[in-house]
């Protein structure tokens, strides 16, 4: 009796996560998905996506890494509360995320008058994308690495050190190295953080085909305007980039377990 | 060529201070858990800062960067390396050109007997194969003085004496001082040589 009210709980979780996603597939032909995708809309986002996850992965592996190797082995006064800081991205509402980088960095925002004066406007632009996807997204990155620096092996850092490596080659020669399953997992899940941003975007970067219309947003604006074929085809391709990114960390673990 | 410490470093129950003057060849390093033995090795190997004193070759004061190699407990060879590229990676350090350093791997491969296993990753190894790894990669730069921290801990009892006895033979003709610490008296009988004690951070002869 149990068994059978267990089995059918997650059966129905299951169904729910499944049904919605795979109901996508009936709602377009594979003529229309093809169609749909070949819009101008369509490309404009897709290339739009590529291009801002790309940066953002790149400026959060650049800054992160610095910052989950300090917060990993630094012992500093503050340490434990720049560590709640550089969490909080991820339980901040995406929206709230959005307004505070436009108050920060809008025309009307704390830097928008220096940034001016320099010819640089941030907001509802190609940069404002990556900017609300590297707030909203680096978190990831810096968890799983931050969690990897802590756990490495100190004594083979030493041994590299020993042997006459400096601190920046045996950073790269082993610490590095070592730790890589997990910053790849953390570097997966933050693009595909990024590749979903919707809430701060809108609201900082705005919703311009070609400059700002990222793939959630053209499956909203898209959704809105009643062009089904294209909302659902991108929402298709959404799917399977999610689908990839949970196989990939899936056996990036795996490969770590063993 | 002589290794001469005169170091002082506090620890959480006593400051260690020690001084001696090492000639080449084998010193045994005695003494309890927790006398300050391997903290001594970290010292000298420049892993650790001492909080006054010095650290000299013959007359020459050694700087930060200092060519003394350690061998590790357990053996702290890198996993993601394979035993050519562990062997290796001090000549890496020191800039050797690929063709120099693929020459002095191959010989201290040959030397430790270990040639077979150029390819090998190091959860291949067994312990004795891992200690030979260990020793190549602290030798084959040809350091001016080498430590050895309870380099037969790591192993079980049967592969110990084994080892112990093809440790001893490799370190029979050693040119620069090395600093081996033991747990065990026994290995007086092996390692013949000279002995220090530390209690307390306090060496006795």
């Amino acid at each position: 009796m149990l068994r059978a009210v267990v089995a059918f709980a997650a059966a129905v979780l299951v169904a729910f996560i499944v049904l919605p996603l795979a109901g996508l597939l009936a709602h377009i032909t594979p003529g229309g998905f093809a169609e749909a995708l070949r819009t101008p809309a369509a490309h404009h986002a897709l290339q739009l996506s590529a291009i801002t996850t790309t940066i953002t992965l790149t400026i959060t592996l650049l800054l992160g890494t610095p910052l989950a190797y300090v917060l990993a082995r630094a012992d500093f006064p503050g340490r434990r509360l720049v560590d709640a800081v550089a969490d909080l991205p991820i339980v901040v509402p995406p929206a709230v995320a959005g307004i505070a980088l436009l108050f920060a960095f809008g025309r009307n925002g704390t830097l928008g008058p220096l940034l001016h004066a320099f010819g640089v406007q941030l907001s509802f632009s190609t940069a404002a994308v990556v900017l609300a996807q590297t707030f909203v997204s680096a978190p990831f990155y810096v968890r799983a690495a931050r969690a990897a620096f802590a756990a490495g092996d100190r004594t083979l850092e030493a041994a590299s050190a020993t042997l006459g490596m400096g601190p920046l080659r045996t950073f790269a020669y082993i610490t590095v190295p070592l730790a890589a399953p997990a910053l790849l997992g953390g570097a997966v899940l933050t693009w595909a953080r990024a590749l979903g941003e919707f809430g701060a975007t809108i609201m900082f970067a705005g919703n311009l085909e070609g400059v700002s219309q990222t793939l959630p947003l053209a499956v909203y604006l898209n959704l809105e305007s009643g062009d089904l074929p294209i909302a659902t085809a991108l929402s298709i391709v959404l799917v399977a980039f999610s689908l990839f990114v949970v196989a990939a960390v899936r056996l990036t673990a795996e490969r770590e377990a063993a | 060529m002589t290794l001469r410490f005169d170091v002082r470093k506090r620890l959480r129950e006593f400051t260690l201070d020690a001084a001696a003057d090492l000639p080449a060849g084998v010193t045994l390093l005695e003494g309890p858990s927790g006398a300050g033995k391997t903290t001594l090795l970290l010292l000298i190997a420049g892993l650790a800062v001492p909080d006054g004193g010095r650290i000299a070759l013959g007359e020459r004061v050694l700087p930060a960067a200092r060519n003394v190699a350690l061998v590790f407990q357990e053996y702290a060879l890198f996993p993601h390396l394979d035993v050519a590229a562990n062997v290796g990676y001090g000549l890496r350090a020191r800039s050797v050109p690929a063709a120099e350093r693929a020459l002095r791997v191959r010989r201290a491969l040959d030397r430790f007997e270990i040639a077979e296993l150029a390819g090998a990753r190091v959860n291949e190894l067994s312990g004795g194969q891992r200690q030979r790894v260990a020793l190549a990669r602290a030798l084959v730069v040809e350091p001016a003085a080498l430590l050895l921290d309870e380099p037969l801990a790591a192993l079980d009892p049967a592969t110990r004496d084994r080892v112990r006895g093809e440790l001893a033979a490799m370190l029979a003709d050693i040119g620069v001082p090395a600093v081996f610490v033991s747990h065990d008296p026994s290995d007086r009988a092996h390692f013949g040589a000279r002995t220090l004690r530390l209690e307390r951070g306090e060496l006795a002869r």
